[in-house]
């Protein structure tokens, strides 16, 4: 038994917009941006924030894992759909974690993933980090191309851990490289080559150099070095100054992905990690108004398997090259969305909060009459051959999967991505419910197709800012056996 | 099994608007208009109507809540009036209340009115409207297309049949309502259409296309009912009554428990199997002589007729296809236009449906009259999704028959 890293996941939206499409239509304006064409960037799909990306990160990495057992839950970004309600609480809730959980929203700086990691590693009990970042950017800007979407999650605690962290140092100054305010919607950055001489080449190496300080370790005992940066050609210098070798340099995922902001850090642990040998030293830095540095040794125990991670996530890709798409799912362009969509999406809070497990967890019933499993729980059992009353004991349904019983791709009813794939889902274990679908080709539905729970928006109250979450049903990838 | 309503009730008069985009009619011109031609059918005047139901199901987008709109529109003098609403099954639902009131004998004479005033949303299809607090938080992102056009995918899985073969069938259904819409001057679209504009018409919910759903239309409907005696005392000689009422309303089975495949209405063939029963009907494939169907989509239409008893399971496509269901086939459906044509008022189809049995059983539906005169006339009125629904059965056919 030792405390340590004791799994990791991660999630990376399916939708990849081909940098091709963007630089194609702002070519007129910003031809300059040429030279960032490669590649493609990972999108949310128009149902996916924050807040679903970390629930699913966080699913994947508790793959096999009892989650009652975790104590404390840190959420790491900055692009938190609320200001004013606890992001960490509405993901416990999705996880079904036990309400007697510490849940802390970390925010407001590029490294925040980082801090919360190294918070979590001064603690004794089990905690989940999770770090997720969906950041709206400028139509035209070079961030809206080396920008991408994800998250990743690490269970920390005491146990067989697939990493200890052997030492970690930090510094806090208020070096601003860019900042968004609340009243500003994007970035607003300074110029790149202040940024990297003055920050990350001033900041950085004297954090590190304290991190292998305090482990008695030297820079070339570095096996990975996974530091994101917003600037180019910055990581292999930090790298050479602060004498780590150059092979050790973590691929950035810069042409699969983009730079997920927040969650980077801990998303480039995770790639390392999936093919860490034991014994390999990690060293993950994260900067933002100065820098943490985390080190790491893999011990024995890496075994990341039955989970998609970070590998099988980009292996879960979908190109996407409708570039005006994207700034629709991102309200960068005004669209007309027609009449239907005017519909009042208000969500009467005391019926949310009376639903709680319902909807945010979706758990249904089992009744302890007749074993008929049901969605949602209910005071009186489906089973026409029962109809017992309040027999039923929850029954989780998240996590299980199902088939399609009936469908349909509508193009009648308002959606932000039409057409609306929906149908009936019926579970392996039983119960059933008439669903949206997501993640989904309307071509390739067909009845039988196996389908898992996803964690997503389920609607937009646009009139006053509020989103609510729901599960939707998705395709389980041949990749997905083990979900 | 109770005795039933079978025989005890009268149509004593009906009225009809003419159905469609009324740009120039609210709903109480619609009311007015219907209840006028009732009246007069009926032979009575206003004051001699002792109870009244009014059926609407988006109040909202018309008349606003309770049965004031129709006590107003008509100046009915301070009678008892209930406002109901059951889907697209509203419409029955009034005849059903006013039928039971006359049954009782707490009503010699009972108006049932549906009407329906839709087409001041801005735009096409059904308005759109919230479900309830909890349903908005957890159903998927429905419209009703979408919902039925599921039956396509479900019925060809279960009876392994094509697309082709499905779309065919669903397209003939269309063109023939079409068809007979066109000899029927108070239907909605009045338009004959080919298999080919059918089939090639852009899609709304795959399987449907645009033609294989019913129109929006405004429009009201109405029965004036009373008992076959106070129907002769009033001078009626040739009287049509009412042979079976009934309703069944979905209660989650089908949402929830996986005993349901999806492919066809459970409601429906529970209410069938009891208004056969009501109406002492043996062989209702032998006996219906004319049927008018909730074909608020034909693939409703299509496994509707197999719910029905009217096709055996898995045989509707080769009926359809074969003419049955024609207007010169051995049970004719949707011999006025059905909602696809003569158009869907909600609040006002179901009593439309049996305004069109009510006129062919008494001989006097026009162009669109069946030669041999309707022993029994059936009605199916369907409200709700094929998941969960409520479903209305009317049976009329010729008093002492």
């Amino acid at each position: 038994m030792a405390f340590g890293i004791l799994a990791a996941g991660a999630y990376i939206p399916r939708l990849r917009l081909q940098r091709k499409a963007i630089i194609d239509a702002n070519r007129w304006f910003a031809p300059g941006l040429s030279s960032l064409g490669k590649g493609e960037r990972s999108i949310c799909n128009w149902d996916e924030d924050t807040i679903t990306m970390a629930v699913e990160a966080a699913r994947d990495a508790t793959i096999g894992r009892a989650r009652r057992e975790i104590k404390s839950l840190y959420f790491a970004s900055t692009t938190f759909p609320f200001l004013d309600r606890l992001n960490a609480g509405v993901v416990a809730e999705a996880l079904s974690l036990p309400d007697d959980l510490i849940a802390l929203d970390v925010a407001s700086t590029q490294r925040c993933g980082t801090s919360a990691l190294a918070q979590a590693l001064r603690g004794t009990e089990a905690s989940i980090v999770i770090a997720a970042d969906h950041r709206r950017t400028r139509t035209a800007s070079s961030i809206e191309l080396t920008a991408g979407d994800g998250a990743a999650a690490l269970v920390v605690g005491e146990g067989e851990p697939i990493a200890r962290l052997l030492a970690s140092a930090r510094s806090t100054v208020d070096f601003v490289d860019h900042f968004r305010t609340a009243e500003s919607e994007y970035d607003y950055q300074w110029e790149e080559r202040w940024i990297r001489d003055a920050g990350y080449m001033t900041i950085v190496p004297p954090v590190i150099a304290r991190c292998l300080d305090a482990a008695k370790l030297k820079a070339a005992d570095v096996t990975h070095f996974c530091m994101p940066a917003m600037v180019p050609r910055v990581v292999g210098a930090v790298a050479k100054a602060a004498g780590i070798v150059e092979a050790a340099v973590a691929d950035s995922l810069a042409a699969v992905c983009g730079d997920t902001s927040a969650a980077h850090p801990l998303l480039l642990l995770v790639s390392v990690l999936e093919r860490a040998k034991p014994g390999d030293r990690i060293l993950v830095v994260g900067f933002g108004q100065g820098a943490d540095a985390l080190l790491f040794e893999c011990t024995g125990e890496i075994d990341l398997k039955g989970r998609l991670g970070n590998a099988g996530h980009l292996a879960r890709r979908r190109e996407e090259t409708n570039y005006p798409k994207f700034l629709a799912f991102n309200d960068l362009i005004e669209i007309d969305r027609g009449m239907r969509s005017e519909t009042d999406k208000q969500t009467p809070l005391s019926s949310l909060w009376r639903n709680r497990d319902t909807v945010t967890g979706m758990i249904g019933g089992q009744c302890t009459v007749c074993g008929t499993i049901q969605f949602p729980i209910t005071r009186v059992c489906v089973n026409p051959n029962c109809n017992a009353v309040d027999t039923q004991e929850p029954h989780p349904f998240a996590g299980k999967t199902g088939r399609v019983n009936s469908f349909t791709a509508d193009r009648l009813t308002y959606s932000p991505d039409p057409p609306a794939c929906y149908g009936m889902v019926q579970f392996d274990e039983g119960g059933r419910w008439m669903m949206d679908f997501t993640d989904v080709e309307a071509d390739k539905l067909e009845v039988g197709m196996r389908m898992r729970m996803m964690f997503r928006i389920k609607d937009v109250d646009a009139q006053r800012g509020f989103r609510r979450y729901f599960w939707k049903a998705a395709p389980v990838d041949n990749a997905e056996g083990g979900m | 099994m109770p005795a039933g309503i079978r025989d005890k009730v009268a149509i004593l008069g009906m009225g009809c608007s003419k159905f469609g985009e009324r740009w120039e009619s609210d709903a109480a011109d619609l009311m007015v208009e219907a209840f006028t031609e009732g009246v007069k059918d009926a032979g009575i005047e206003t004051k001699q109507i002792d109870a009244a139901w009014l059926s609407t199901a988006i109040e909202e987008q018309h008349v606003g809540k309770s049965a004031v709109p129709l006590a107003t529109a008509l100046r009915l003098p301070f009678i008892p009036v209930t406002r109901v609403e059951n889907f697209c099954a509203s419409g029955t639902e009034a005849f059903r209340g006013a039928v039971y009131a006359v049954a009782s004998g707490a009503a010699d004479i009972a108006l049932a009115l549906g009407v329906e005033k839709l087409k001041d949303t801005g735009y096409g299809g059904l308005p759109q409207r919230g479900r309830g607090t909890l349903n908005n938080q957890t159903w998927p992102n429905l419209s009703a297309p979408g919902l039925f056009a599921q039956l396509g995918a479900a019925y060809r899985a279960k009876h392994d049949v094509s697309r082709d073969d499905l779309k065919r069938a669903m397209a003939h259904i269309s063109v023939k309502s079409h068809d007979n819409a066109a000899r029927n001057p108070k239907a909605h679209l009045r338009n004959r259409i080919t298999m080919d504009t059918v089939l090639n018409a852009p899609l709304v919910a795959d399987p449907l296309g645009l033609y294989d759903c019913c129109g929006v239309s405004d429009g009201a409907a109405c029965a004036i009912v009373t008992t076959p005696e106070i129907a002769r005392s009033l001078g009626k000689t040739d009287l049509v009554s009412v042979k079976a009422l009934q309703l069944s309303v979905s209660n989650g089975l089908e949402a929830q428990h996986n005993s349901w495949d999806g492919s066809y209405f459970h409601t429906t063939r529970v209410a069938a199997k009891r208004a056969y029963q009501e109406a002492a009907i043996n062989d209702p494939r032998k006996e219906i002589s004319l049927v008018e169907v909730h074909d608020c989509f034909s693939v409703t239409e299509l496994v509707t007729l197999e719910d029905l008893q009217l096709s055996a399971e898995g045989d509707a496509i080769a009926d359809v296809l074969d003419g049955f269901y024609d207007a010169d086939g051995s049970i004719p459906c949707q011999i006025d236009g059905g909602l696809k044509c003569f158009g869907h008022p909600i609040g006002a189809s179901g009593l439309r449906m049996i305004y069109e049995m009510y006129l062919q059983i008494l001989g006097r539906a026009g162009e669109r009259q069946r030669g041999t005169r309707p022993r029994l006339g059936m009605t199916h009125n369907l409200g709700g999704f094929p998941h969960q629904n409520v479903c209305s059965i009317a049976i009329v056919g010729r008093y002492g028959d």
